[in-house]
């Protein structure tokens, strides 16, 4: 038996390398936005494809975000598949009117006659020292969106997963790429890159039995953290990745949270009005009769996103979420 | 050479970019609105192309005035009128090949008809049983689009992927004055001409973007001149000139089909009728004003001139506005008929497949309306 070598691959590589393979497997792909061209995108994640399929399959547009995806529209319209690059998740809300009144409506609008494969590629999150409009947690705008499909990876395999999976959607696709995890390593192997799963399908990152941490993208290695730390205390905490936070996977999220009886959602965006609220209020609705304690959040503070000098103390992080471990309502139990 | 020498031989050369890049004077356009009707240039028109224009006007009129009357009966939830305006309309329409794009506001449903499609699915949105009736691939025209200039980047990445597929496309988008403002006019001006897409820009100036006039609207010098900061042509007509339109509109689709990139186009004409139905007109402007515009009306500025060079008479205006009658006769009975409206409709098309909790609300709704049969003991629409 011959085993291949695997090499660590980064995040940003492994998106690199799914925008290529889907340039390849299909003409129709279409890369654009700022700087995603001749510079390879400020993350780099672009890198080399406009030198591979030419400036007009890899195109640096004009500084203008509603422009960037008012255009994809239009290529969409006549069957393009474009893969839009918002460089930083506070610069895509000027394009959130051609967002929400044009990409995620037109299927519907037109009775499907006119889908709009489009995927929106958004970097997001905090915890990597940006200034100001640099780390926002916008999922709970594009969430609140009917038409759109949302997804954030979490790992290297996922990242090349899910950006594939996008790319071959016929609806509109955003694409949250967790900033400060483009450059973890994972063992992953290019040359066989994992199956492509369809967008909607949350996984058990890490098996547990006496409390569920819900969770997504930047704050899975976090809860993956504080789950070790957990075994101090004598709790074997099991995490699930979300992966997909519309489609909404109910299924494999009730399913972990009746197995352990308890359940902490866990995500780097605000509580007020943010997903751990719908999420909560989903498990309570679907699992009342097997929960020991009240669903907790843990999560940003609801203020704007902090100077990078105070970051540390907005996002949560290990000692947050097991202090909520703490609080689910154990002496009953004793 | 001492230190102070250096200093003083330092004469740097001008950096590229001082370089003027393109020369702005054949941007700019003319200083009066482009006229034909009336003019020496009208003894060049075709005239067939003029009695087309003119059975178009008049038809359009009609339904103008047939779909206003459709809301006050409760047949229309709402109607932007475009009496005065037909010209624009229509000429907008007619110079489109069958495989060019027509991208409409929410006023435009006259040239969507103009260009073939089914008045009654022109309407469905203003009806209100669905947000856009037609089909946009059957007849090339994008649907209509209610937020103020955001189909005009739309009709850039169209053109720009068609070109870059090598078809022969050109896509028109139109827009009001209103809409000149809006941060997507300026986006798709700049993305067209830097991309040089096949676009013509077309914009109806018709004085007032519901009450507020063009003056509280924009301090350049008129819409037209706004191509030049963008690298384009500029074009100024008479918008009540069907045939002054008809050349401009068909001159700059010319120059995108050649590869000339965008142009636009700013045709001035007035919006006889209020904003919509629900308007109230008289709180913002003048009979006296109305009435200078009702003199420069598009049909009896056309209509002059065919009748003046013996090109129509008193037969072909009975035979126009016959055809009119008929087209409104058929509208009228088409709309009286209720639509047909399936609730479920609500969750077919939100994604290819719906998704898990959007199947959950569909099978609330399914259980509602059984339980709404069940009591009425009859059969829901």
């Amino acid at each position: 038996m011959t085993t291949v070598a695997v090499k660590p691959a980064t995040m940003a590589q492994a998106l690199t390398r799914a925008l290529r393979d889907a340039m390849a497997a299909d003409p129709a792909v279409h890369v654009m936005g700022e700087d995603v061209g001749t510079l390879g995108g400020v993350f780099r994640v672009t890198d080399g494809l406009a030198k591979e399929f030419g400036e007009d399959r890899c195109t640096d547009t004009p500084l203008a975000e509603a422009g960037i995806l008012g255009t994809a529209v239009g290529m969409a319209m006549y069957g393009l598949r474009p893969v839009v690059e918002m460089q930083f998740d506070a610069f895509a809300y000027p394009a959130f009117e051609q967002l929400i009144s044009h990409v995620a409506r037109t299927r519907n609008r037109t009775r499907g006659r006119m889908p709009l494969p489009i995927t929106i590629r958004v970097p997001y999150g905090g915890g990597i020292g940006g200034v100001e409009h640099h780390s926002d947690s916008s999922e709970a705008y594009y969430m609140a969106t009917p038409g759109l499909h949302v997804v954030t990876p979490a790992t290297v395999a996922d990242a090349y997963g899910l950006m594939r999976a996008a790319i071959a959607s016929d609806d509109p696709v955003v694409v949250l790429e967790p900033k400060r995890l483009y450059w973890s390593k994972d063992s992953w192997n290019p040359e066989e890159p994992t199956p492509v799963e369809p967008i909607g399908r949350a996984v058990v990152r890490r098996p547990g039995r006496s409390a569920t941490l819900i969770t997504y993208g930047p704050s899975v290695p976090v809860c993956m953290e504080a789950a070790e730390a957990a075994r101090a205390e004598g709790w074997d905490l099991e995490v699930v990745d979300l992966r997909s936070l519309v489609p909404f996977d109910d299924e494999t999220v009730c399913a972990s949270v009746r197995r352990t009886g308890r359940a902490v959602v866990v995500h780097e965006s605000g509580s007020f009005g943010g997903p751990g609220g719908e999420i909560a209020a989903r498990v309570t609705e679907r699992c009342f009769h097997h929960l020991e304690a009240p669903v907790l959040r843990v999560a940003g503070f609801d203020v704007p996103y902090p100077p990078p000098m105070l970051e540390r103390h907005h996002l949560p992080g290990v000692d947050r979420i097991l202090d909520a471990v703490g609080r689910l309502q154990w002496e009953a139990e004793s | 050479m001492t230190v102070m020498e250096q200093r003083g031989a330092y004469k740097p050369t001008p950096p590229p970019a001082w370089q003027p890049r393109t020369d702005p004077a054949p941007l700019l356009p003319d200083a009066e609105p482009y006229r034909v009707l009336g003019t020496e240039a009208a003894a060049k028109a075709d005239p067939e192309l003029l009695r087309t224009l003119y059975a178009q006007l008049v038809k359009g009129r009609r339904y103008n005035a047939q779909a206003t009357a459709l809301t006050k009966q409760g047949r229309l939830a709402v109607y932007p009128s475009t009496t005065g305006q037909e010209a624009c309309e229509v000429a907008a329409a007619l110079v489109l090949k069958e495989q060019d794009w027509l991208f409409p506001s929410y006023r435009d449903t006259l040239a969507v008809v103009a260009r073939g499609v089914d008045p009654v699915e022109a309407l469905t949105l203003l009806r209100g049983d669905w947000h856009t009736g037609y089909d946009p691939y059957e007849h090339r025209v994008a649907p209509l689009c209610t937020p103020l200039a955001t189909q005009l980047p739309h009709a850039v990445g169209l053109a720009h992927a068609a070109r870059l597929k090598g078809d022969d496309v050109v896509a028109l988008a139109m827009v009001g004055d209103g809409g000149t403002s809006e941060g997507d006019f300026h986006e798709a001006l700049n993305f067209a001409a830097v991309w040089q897409a096949p676009v013509v820009f077309f914009v109806q100036n018709n004085g007032f973007a519901i009450s507020v006039p063009l003056a509280k609207q924009t301090a350049a010098p008129s819409l037209a001149h706004k191509a030049v900061g963008y690298g384009m042509p500029g074009r100024l007509v008479d918008g009540n000139d069907a045939a002054a339109v008809h050349e401009v509109l068909s001159d700059a689709v010319r120059h995108a089909r050649a590869g000339g990139g965008p142009t636009l186009v700013e045709a001035i004409t007035y919006r006889v009728d209020a904003h919509t139905n629900a308007d109230d007109a008289t709180r913002y402007r003048g009979d006296a004003e109305v009435e200078t515009w009702r003199e420069h009306d598009p049909i009896r500025l056309l209509e002059h001139e065919l009748t003046a060079r013996g090109l129509l008479d008193e037969a072909g205006i009975e035979a126009a506005r016959q055809d009119a009658e008929t087209m409104a006769a058929a509208l009228r009975e088409q709309m009286n008929q209720d639509p047909v409206l399936d609730p479920m409709d609500l969750f077919t098309h939100v994604y290819a497949e719906p998704t898990p909790h959007l199947r959950e609300q569909q099978d609330q709704l399914r259980a509602e309306l059984e339980a709404e049969a069940d009591t009425e003991g009859g059969t829901h629409r």
